[in-house]
């Protein structure tokens, strides 16, 4: 096998995969777990940029990720006049009071002279800040949450097209980075590790609490999804019925086939012309400095380039990416659900398991990674109880039988755990080790 | 009498609950820093290697109580602790024979083994969940009391109660003769003082004819010990859910660095930072207030800082500030 | 002559690709004190590492009291009665200097109390300091906490990297007095020093290597007394 082959060799074989899915299980399951893994791939691409290009060690991916669903409710829900004008500028305005104190706050840091000045200048600010934050949000916030509590609470979205909401969903991910950045970018790489598994944290915290923001645990539902047709209309179009027919299908089956096959072609779409923006900007003499940067730091420091504004950069597109991939997986799955985005073995070390088993710092690796990952985990979900089925054959009924198979589902964490553990035993660079350019 | 009834009011439900978490924080830092003190990397498998622990000891706790065995007035977990000591021990030396050690000997980067560990963490997540499953379990017996607040009250004739659960002073008797145990260990014993130079400088170790192995083999026991002790104290004080467990690893990591990555004594200073901030920003002050303030005085709202669901801001805010402007942490050295 | 202690015969190794050792030879015998100095980038760290198994021989062997050690551990040749003082971090600083100490005496525990008493009349400041943290004592303090725990080992061979790098003239006139004074105690020294002058005066056996090679072998006041040496290497 030579060199050049590889990747191309690595993609049939797992492209096989999937069609044997579709052969021997279900179609629908192909492109259901296809959808989960193209989704992936480009939250996988977001980590790359940051672990692979520089080294930056980002483990809140699950926040990120998060933010870029809520865009999606923000953006492309239908507005909600009566909650807006029950107190969303009012909202609006205790979050900007809240920033300006912030702002006061850094501008009294960086500006007054002694040390003391300071904190007292500090505690004042906080104390104050908060005071009038409290005083104008909670009102307004019990207000909106007031407004048809059953059905909505919130604040509703503009209802714009969802695509906006990737831009969107890129450009929270990217503003909160660009908050955590300026905080703890300059920790060292563990440091900053559990510095952003505490932001992962937050995010997801805010979204469940604050249900004037998204319903919180309420979850939104039937978000809207255009460009891709829903199910119900395509069963109803007779365009659609007649072509059914004619390839022998039911139009049930045929519209969720359909439907999948839309979802997977846009997000495709989005990877590959992300995969081409980070291919050409790794390959630029941008992309040549973030490596050099990596390689060493120092040196690089030395020379003269600014590190810690690189290590800015990658650090806010790298979770832009992470965002555009939680806005396509929350219209994928129709839900904006934070109570369930709070599983960051799923959306964060998930992501990092396919990271590495496709070879950090390439980014086809990262793709790769992301089609094997996401095929194990899924399967290993059904075919884990399937598995403990045949074991427990011989088993007479009983509590411990059933515990056996409902705990069976499980298997998938240790699966992606002995593959992750296996790749950096035996091949640490990955799959698709980094190609090295000069 | 008013200031008392607040004392009681702020002893009730603030310095208690701190006081127990701080020992169960502490008790889970010492063995973050531990394994960073020797083996030299983070160890994101910390939380989980406690809830294995926990699940190990609640299925003997239920497997003696299905004999009817029970400890009296202790919890029977108490007695089940010791296998789930011997549980984990058995799995840490496991994986760091099948896992750690090929990257130790190979003198793999630091955050590589960072990196292993969350691929352990996947192995013991799910091995948790497997044996256990996910739901909340809740397996304290005993009494539940050692003193509640209607006796309390009954006792003194003050307005406010003063309840103390007898897991609440098992967690702190049991932290504290560990803490006691361990430091004993660390300074008297050859082994405790080979794991000390061992940390301090590894090569001069060597040259005095420390055994890596045997250093590295002592630690994982201890750190399982710490972890499945922290883990099921945790567990009795409030309830045992594998979740939970994997979502401690912030105020735990958060604990360990703030007091200085690699410092046991920094491990507990940080644990009590962490927990008495988070439980005393997390209370509702309104209820000492009213003993203090008069009427007119009294705050409008509950007097909570921070919602208790944003606990984990403050875990963060801590380790941030701790990190931006004393990277050593709180007390310094590098070393066990 | 009586049978060498230590013998490292034609020893030839380096890092990587690079080759730092040329087939350089170093012997001493029961109780002497030798030598090995030269300029800068000669290999003397480097041949110091290699008799004590830091570094891998790509040709040549060590032999420590007519056995051959060159496969061993340097833990393995602590055991055999081979004591090392790294130049740099070579305490714990983190540790009392009593615990530096027993540290020393970690595999050989019986009589510690009795070994430790000699140290402490070699060493007395360190008598003084004994339940100080290591990290807080002055830079010549250090060296004697780092030749005190080489010590604790009970060695037959002592072996020293630079130990006075650092430090100030005045302590290190006390170093070399004490290095003596270990040496009348029958344990034989080999060091490395950059004070050459000082170094060849105490040195009953002296190397001067040049680009990992003996250049001059002698006794420490012959090589003091070659004019060649003097002009080369001792700045006239």
């Amino acid at each position: 096998m030579t060199r050049l082959n590889r990747p191309l060799i690595y993609f049939a074989v797992i492209g096989l995969l999937y069609l044997s899915i579709g052969i021997l299980q279900s179609w629908m399951l192909a492109l259901t777990v296809l959808n989960d893994a193209l989704i992936a791939a480009v939250m996988a691409l977001g980590v790359n940029m940051m672990w692979g290009y520089a080294g930056l060690f980002n483990i809140g991916i699950s926040g990120f990720f998060a933010l870029g669903g809520l865009a999606v409710v923000l953006v492309s829900n239908s507005a909600n006049l009566e909650a807006w004008n029950a107190g969303t500028p009012r909202i609006l305005l205790s979050l900007l009071c809240g920033g300006a104190f912030v702002f006061g706050g850094v501008a009294a840091y960086r500006k007054l002279p002694s040390a003391w000045l300071r904190v007292v200048v500090i505690l004042l600010l906080t104390g104050l800040g908060w005071a009038t934050f409290e005083y104008v949000y909670t009102p307004a916030v019990e207000a909106v949450e007031a407004v048809n509590p059953a059905s909505a609470g919130n604040i509703g979205g503009m209802g714009l097209p969802v695509p906006l909401a990737w831009f969107v969903g890129a450009g929270f991910a990217a503003f909160a980075a660009w908050v955590v950045a300026k905080i703890a970018l300059g920790l060292r790489s563990d440091y900053l590790a559990i510095a952003t598994l505490g932001i992962g944290q937050i995010i997801i915290s805010v979204m469940k609490n604050e249900i004037w923001l998204d319903r919180g645990v309420k979850d939104v539902y039937d978000l809207h999804r255009w460009p891709v047709p829903k199910e119900v209309n395509l069963q109803n179009a007779d365009w659609f019925i007649a072509a059914a027919h004619s390839m022998g299908i039911d139009v049930r089956t045929a519209s969720a086939l359909f439907v999948g096959i839309c979802f997977a072609l846009i997000s495709a779409t989005v990877l590959v012309f992300l995969l081409t923006l980070a291919e050409t900007s790794l390959n630029s003499p941008w992309g040549r400095m973030m490596r050099a940067i990596r390689d060493n730091e120092v040196a690089a420091e030395a020379m003269g380039k600014d590190v810690k504004k690189r290590h800015l950069q990658i650090f806010v597109l790298g979770s832009a990416v992470v965002g555009i991939g939680g806005a396509l997986y929350a219209v994928f799955h129709g839900i904006f659900s934070p109570h369930s985005y709070d599983d960051p073995l799923r959306y964060t070390f998930l992501i990092w398991a396919m990271v590495i088993l496709g070879g950090s710092g390439n980014n086809f690796g990262s793709t790769l990674g992301a089609l094997v990952v996401m095929l194990i985990w899924i399967q290993a979900e059904s075919l884990g109880p399937a598995l403990m089925h045949l074991i427990t054959a011989h088993l007479s009924d009983g509590p411990l039988k059933s515990q056996l198979i409902n705990s069976a589902v499980q298997i998938r964490l240790p699966l992606v755990g002995i593959v992750l553990i296996a790749v950096l035993r035996f091949s640490p660079r990955g799959l698709l080790p980094e190609r090295s350019r000069n | 009498m008013e200031i008392l009834n607040a004392a009681v009011a702020l002893l009730n439900y603030v310095i208690i609950p701190a006081t127990s978490y701080a020992a169960q924080l502490s008790l889970g830092a010492l063995g973050v820093t531990l394994v960073y003190g020797i083996l030299r990397f983070s160890n994101f498998a910390h939380g989980d290697t406690m809830a294995f622990g926990t699940a190990i000891t609640i299925l003997f706790t239920w497997l003696l109580q299905s004999f009817g065995m029970t400890a009296g007035p202790l919890p029977t977990a108490l007695i089940a602790l010791p296998i789930g000591i011997a549980a984990t021990s058995a799995l840490l030396l496991l994986t760091d024979r099948a896992v750690y050690r090929f990257h130790r000997k190979t003198k793999a980067p630091p955050v590589r083994l960072v990196i292993v560990s969350m691929g352990v963490m996947f192995v013991m997540n799910g091995l948790t969940r497997f044996i256990i499953g996910v739901k909340e379990r809740n397996f304290a017996d005993g009494d539940r009391f050692i003193i509640n607040a209607a006796q309390f009250r009954h006792l003194t004739g003050l307005h406010e109660g003063l309840a103390i659960r007898s897991t609440t002073a098992i967690t702190v008797v049991v932290a504290i003769v560990v803490v006691g145990l361990l430091f004993w260990f660390l300074n008297n014993t050859w082994t405790g003082k080979a794991m000390r130079a061992f940390s301090d400088n590894e090569d001069l170790s060597l040259l005095s004819g420390v055994n890596p192995e045997y250093v590295v083999k002592v630690t994982w026991l201890i750190v399982a010990a710490l972890a499945t002790i922290a883990g099921v104290l945790y567990g009795l004080d409030k309830a045992f859910k594998p979740f939970t467990y994997f979502q401690m690893l912030l105020p735990i990591f958060a604990a360990s660095v703030v007091g200085g990555l690699g410092n046991p004594l920094g491990a507990i200073g940080g644990g009590i930072v962490i927990a008495f901030s988070e439980v005393s920003l997390t209370y509702a002050w309104r209820k000492v207030f009213s003993y203090l303030l008069p009427e007119q005085f009294l705050p409008h709202g509950i007097a909570q800082l921070v919602s208790i669901d944003y606990k984990y801001a403050i875990s963060f805010i801590i380790l941030v500030v701790v990190l931006l402007f004393k990277p050593t942490g709180l007390f310094s050295g590098r070393s066990l | 002559m009586t049978a060498p202690l230590l013998v490292g015969d034609q020893m030839t190794g380096g890092y990587g690709h690079t080759t730092i050792l040329n087939g350089c030879s170093i012997a001493l015998a029961q109780g002497e004190i030798a030598v090995i100095v030269g300029p800068n980038g000669a290999g003397k760290s480097t041949a110091m590492k290699a008799l004590f198994g830091m570094l891998t021989l790509r040709s040549g062997s060590v032999h420590f009291e007519g056995e051959d050690i060159t496969s061993l551990s340097p833990e393995e040749r602590v055991s055999c009665g081979m004591a090392f003082v790294p130049q740099t971090q070579n305490i714990f600083t983190t540790m009392s200097v009593e615990e530096n100490l027993e540290m020393g005496a970690y595999r050989r525990r019986e009589g510690l109390g009795e070994t430790m008493s000699q140290i402490f009349s070699l060493f007395p400041v360190l008598k003084e300091k004994r339940s100080q943290k290591a990290g807080e004592l002055s830079g010549g303090q250090r060296q004697q906490v780092a030749v005190g725990r080489a010590l604790m080992t009970r060695p037959k061979l002592l072996m020293l990297d630079e130990p006075t790098a650092g430090v100030s003239p005045i302590v290190m006139d006390e170093l070399f007095d004490r290095i003596i004074e270990v040496a009348r105690s029958g344990i034989s020294i080999l060091m490395v020093e950059q004070n050459a002058r000082q170094a060849l005066m105490i040195a009953d056996k002296a190397y001067v290597l040049v680009q990992g090679a003996n250049r001059y072998t002698d006794t420490g006041q012959a090589l003091l007394a070659d004019p060649e040496v003097r002009k080369t290497f001792l700045g006239g």
